[in-house]
This record gives structure tokens, C-alpha cells and sequence, in this order.
């Protein structure tokens, strides 16, 4: 079709459209290199980090997944304390974003009155344009001086003492430490599962909420029995991207961990993760076998990232299909 | 038919949780924007964008750190916002429904959430460790990495906006593919192009992981590119983790400006593109 249509021009006015198809073929192949170069930066990464970390992968092996010791002066380094300290976080990040994003997401397609509810969803999404070294800064000066002398010490009085749970919350309430980072990971990733939420709420069609009405549904039931399950899979992808946010961010996670190589299961203590370790230590390696960990700690991070946000891609793909959007 | 008690409350619960979210939500907000505001007001001074940042004790600015930011902020949208178009315009419009588009925009949605500070290993590897030494090029090369997917996305997405009657129309007149895109697409989608580009901008003014190991910092004034650059992320990082009671005040006077400017764009952005629509 296109290549009749193209010929049948091409005899009408042979010149000028000669000089246009040479010019159309230049433009779109800037176009397409432009487009290559995307492809290449996720490749640079890639083999930059697995290059640069080939040192450390080949001196210790799996040991340097699994190893505790994180020694300067005798260069062995084992990197599950930051590997710990970030899947910690990130999973107090998602315990909290969760269920507090759904909750936005429904009061801004339900409850909230009309007019409010553009305002309402952008001072949400305020908290992700807010640059991570301002929460970094907040949670050392404020939050974390607010965490030790509030939150803290009722911790470690109500919950220290039982039973399982015990030794999560008992320790030193300075403050500093992986819980204080996982709340404050949460609110970071709250406005990016929420807006994926909001968003897929109000694309569920009308007709089935309205039927689930019409059978007698409070709207508490409309959102369990039909929203939800419709959008599961969406909201699935939603949490996801949040994990990939909160595994990979680094700032704000850098002023209120403590930068503590010590594994501990206490909540309260101080710890490590692997963007926290990379930012404040990289500068300071002065050997080749440091540097190198380093950069093995950032390729496991991309790698890791890359497939949490893959499943988060194909998860809020499959919504868009059922939904028939192809984009 | 009345409504048995156990659901009602059920019924109440949720949405009592669903109002305390939105709440709990917008509290961090307040909290924080108000201690910058707070902090960063009692600390802003003239001398802020008149003197040099200060060695430990004295008094000082932050002069040399907002002109290394700015020059690397230009910088970065000079190199990644053209490479951002055009890849988004491969996408929406020269490579539409090819294999290559579908596996670039795949791979961009996951570059737009991938830690910025693997970005910053990847450009120290790149360009600092050949170079052999940290220098503002280096930096603006990391931010045109973070700006360059947020580009993409965005120009992708305002010329799908554009209807295909307009593109109909410019091959009945009988021009050539790409004076469509350029004289017709570019012009309609012009102002969401933009605004991706500011928000864009917004996002890297922020940015600190990419620049500790690539413009690293300077405590000094310098123009040159080709040097370890002072910018305002890092200096912030940097002072606020000090013990210096001068270097905290100035972090968060240095965290105000920032906060103030991104949320501005931010802001000014969106009410813009409301207007737009209307």
C-alpha cells in the first residue's frame, strides 16, 4: 500500500519529491540512532558495572553476596549487611506505600469532593518531585530527632518486649537506623504507587461498578470484589515500580541509615544499603579492589532493579491490553 | 432492604482509612516543605549568592555552587534533550509499530526509574576514569543520562496527542515525512514538549548520585568544565553531614533554593499545561 502510494507520487513530480525522500531518509535515521542511543545507555550500564566489578566478583566469588565482613584495611568485602540493609527498607517502604497509596487512590476516585480532588493529586505528586537530598536533610535534622525521642523509646516499651517480634524493635533509640529509613523510603514512594492506582481506578469501567451498586455493593465491597481484582494486576505493577524506586534510591537513605557495617536484627540500628554504601564510601576507595566492590554492589543494584522494574512494565501492560490501549 | 450492620461498618472503616491515607500523605508534604521553608528563610542571606562556599567556621555563600549547577544543568539539557526528541519522535512517529520502537520504549520506561546513582558509577567509569579526573563535563554527561528517558517519554507521548488529520493533511499537500514532523508535530506539540523539558530540568537540579563521583565538588570558584565543578546537590550533602553549625545553615538555605525552584517548575508546569488544555 505504502510503496504503491510512494511510487505513484514518484512519477507525478520526480524532482521534488526525489530531494524529499533523501532528506525523509536522513531525519528518520537521526531519529532511529537518537532511539538506539537509549538502547545504549541501558547496555553502557550494564557492561560498565559488570565490567568495572569483575575485579571483586572474581576475587571472592559468592562470597562477596553473602560474606558479612566489610573490611577496608584487610580488603575483604562481603556485601550482604548494604544487601540486607536495602531489601529491609525497601520492604518497611512497601508495608507502609501499600496500603496508604491504594487508600489515596480511592479516596481520589470516591470520596473526595470533585473540586478538590485535582489539587489533592498533585500535592501528592509534589512529594516525588521533592529532590531526595531534601528528604535526606528533613530526615537527619527533623525526623530522625523525632524518631528517637517519640517513636522509638514506645517501641522498644510495647513491642521490644514480646515475644517474635522482640528483637526488631529493641535497641538504642538514636534515631538513625533502617526503621527510620524504610518510613521515610515510604512516603518517597507513595505518590508513584498512588498516581498508577488512581489512575487505573478510574479506568475500571462504569458499567461494572454501577452492577455491583445495582446488586446492593457498599462501595467498600465495590472497591474489594470488583475494583481491586480488575486493576490487580496494574496495582501489582504499581507496587513493583515502587520496590524498584526504593531499592535504588540513594540520598535520602545515605543521611538517616547510619552507615553502619554491622548486622543486627534490630529495626533501630543503624545499617547500610548498597546506594548508601556506593555514595559514601566510592570517593574515599583508594584501592582498585575497593573500587571495584563498589561497582559490584552498583551492578548487582541495576540488575536487581532492572527486573523488579520489568515485572512492573509487563504487570501494567497487562491492564492496558485488557483495557485495549496499546500504549 | 436495609444494609446488615457488620457490612455498614466494613463500609465506614474503609473509607475513614481511605481519607486518613490521603491525610497521612499530605502531612509529610506539609512537614517537610515547611522545615526547608523555615530553616532555609532564618539562613537565606545576601551574601548567599555573592560569596564563595566557606572553609569550615567562616561565613559565606553559595555562589559558586549555583552557577556550577546551572552551567551543568544547561549543559546536560543541551546534550540529552535533542538526543530526547528525537528518540521520541522515532517512537511516536518514524518507527511507530517497529520492533525497535517497542523494545526503546520498553527500556526507557525502566531507565526513567533506574537508581540515578548506578548513572553516576556508569559516567565515573566512562569519562572520569579515562579522563583520569572529575570535571563538570562529566557531570552535565551524568545529567543528560537522568534527563534524556523523562524526554523521551514525554515527546513520545504529546505527539501521539496529535491528531493524524493534521498529519493526513500535511502528505495531501504533498509534503515529505519529515517537514510533517518538523513544521506540523513539533509546532502542535510544542508547549508538551516543553514541559517535559522543564520537568526535565526540575528533576536533575536535584540530582546528587550522579554527581558525587563525576563533578565532585569545588570548594572554590571555577568556570571550567574541565575541573571538579561545585554544585548546589553536593555542597548540601556535603555540608549537612558536617559538624559545622555555618555549613548546616547554609545547606539549608541551599536546600530552600533548590526546593523553591523545583517546586516553581513543578508548579508553573502544570498549571500551564491545564491552561492548554482548556
Amino acid at each position: 500500500m505504502n510503496a504503491t502510494l510512494a511510487s505513484r507520487t514518484h512519477e507525478s513530480a520526480p524532482p521534488v519529491r526525489k530531494s524529499g525522500a533523501g532528506a525523509d531518509r536522513a531525519f528518520q535515521l537521526t531519529t532511529a540512532v537518537a532511539a538506539w542511543a537509549v538502547l545504549l545507555l541501558l547496555g553502557g550500564v550494564a557492561v560498565s558495572m559488570a565490567w568495572g566489578g569483575r575485579l571483586a566478583f572474581q576475587t571472592f566469588g559468592w562470597s562477596f553476596v553473602t560474606g558479612k565482613d566489610w573490611d577496608v584495611v584487610g580488603s575483604r568485602f562481603g556485601a550482604f549487611v548494604p544487601i540486607y540493609g536495602t531489601l529491609v527498607t525497601s520492604a518497611i517502604a512497601l508495608i507502609i506505600a501499600v496500603p496508604v497509596s491504594i487508600g489515596i487512590a480511592l479516596f481520589l476516585t470516591d470520596i473526595a469532593p470533585r473540586w478538590s480532588r485535582g489539587p489533592i493529586a498533585i500535592a501528592i505528586e509534589l512529594l516525588a518531585a521533592i529532590p531526595s537530598i531534601i528528604y535526606g536533610m528533613w530526615g537527619l535534622f527533623v525526623f530522625a530527632p523525632f524518631m528517637a525521642a517519640n517513636v522509638e523509646p514506645w517501641l522498644n516499651d510495647h513491642l521490644g518486649n514480646k515475644a517474635i517480634i522482640g528483637p526488631l524493635f529493641r535497641g538504642p533509640p538514636i534515631g538513625i537506623g533502617m526503621l527510620t529509613a524504610g518510613i521515610v523510603l515510604g512516603i518517597m514512594v507513595i505518590p508513584f504507587i498512588s498516581s498508577v492506582a488512581r489512575e487505573v481506578f478510574s479506568a475500571v469501567p462504569a458499567p461494572l461498578r454501577e452492577s455491583a451498586v445495582a446488586l446492593g455493593s457498599t462501595r467498600w465491597e465495590v472497591l474489594k470484589s470488583v475494583t481491586l481484582p480488575y486493576t490487580r494486576s496494574a496495582i501489582i505493577g504499581a507496587i513493583f515500580l515502587g520496590l524498584g524506586r526504593a531499592l535504588g534510591e540513594t540520598m535520602a537513605v545515605t543521611f538517616v541509615l547510619g552507615n553502619a557495617h554491622d548486622l543486627s536484627a534490630s529495626l533501630l540500628m543503624p545499617s547500610n544499603s548498597i546506594a548508601a554504601a556506593i555514595a559514601n564510601e566510592f570517593t574515599e576507595a583508594d584501592t582498585e579492589l575497593y573500587r571495584s566492590s563498589l561497582i559490584a554492589l552498583g551492578f548487582l543494584l541495576f540488575v536487581v532493579t532492572f527486573i523488579v522494574l520489568t515485572i512492573a512494565k509487563l504487570m501494567l501492560m497487562r491492564l492496558n491490553r485488557q483495557l485495549g490501549r496499546t500504549h | 432492604m436495609a444494609i446488615p450492620a457488620r457490612r455498614r461498618v466494613a463500609d465506614v472503616v474503609a473509607f475513614a482509612f481511605a481519607t486518613a491515607a490521603t491525610v497521612f500523605g499530605l502531612v509529610w508534604l506539609a512537614w517537610i516543605l515547611w522545615t526547608t521553608l523555615a530553616q532555609g528563610a532564618a539562613a537565606l542571606t545576601p551574601a548567599l549568592f555573592k560569596e564563595m562556599t566557606p572553609p569550615p567556621g567562616a561565613s559565606g555563600g553559595l555562589l559558586n555552587a549555583f552557577y556550577g549547577s546551572a552551567i551543568m544543568i544547561l549543559l546536560g539539557v543541551v546534550i540529552g534533550a535533542p538526543i530526547g526528541v528525537a528518540a521520541g519522535t522515532y517512537l511516536a512517529e518514524h518507527g511507530r509499530y517497529t520492533r525497535l520502537a517497542a523494545i526503546v520504549s520498553f527500556v526507557n520506561d525502566i531507565l526513567l526509574s533506574a537508581p540515578s546513582i548506578v548513572v553516576g558509577l556508569f559516567v565515573y567509569e566512562l569519562v572520569v576514569r579515562t579522563s583520569g579526573h572529575f570535571s563538570g563535563y562529566a557531570g552535565a554527561l551524568a545529567l543528560a543520562m537522568i534527563l534524556l528517558p523523562i524526554v523521551v517519554r514525554t515527546t513520545e507521548e504529546s505527539l501521539r496527542l496529535v491528531p493524524d488529520q493534521m498529519r493526513e493533511a500535511g502528505f495531501a499537500l504533498g509534503l515529505p515525512r519529515w517537514r510533517v514532523t518538523r513544521q506540523i508535530l513539533y509546532k502542535a506539540a510544542l508547549s508538551a514538549i516543553l514541559t517535559g523539558i522543564l520537568l526535565g530540568v526540575a528533576r536533575i537540579a536535584g540530582e546528587t548520585a550522579p554527581l558525587l563521583f563525576t563533578a565532585l565538588n569545588n570548594q572554590f570558584w571555577s568556570s571550567s568544565l574541565n575541573g571538579p565543578l561545585a554544585n548546589v546537590p553536593v555542597v548540601i550533602f556535603q555540608y549537612a553531614m558536617s559538624p559545622y553549625d555555618e555549613w548546616h545553615e547554609l545547606a539549608w538555605a541551599g536546600a530552600f533554593v533548590l526546593t523553591a525552584f523545583v517546586l516553581f517548575l513543578n508548579i508553573a508546569v502544570r498549571l500551564l499545561a491545564r491552561k492548554g488544555k482548556k
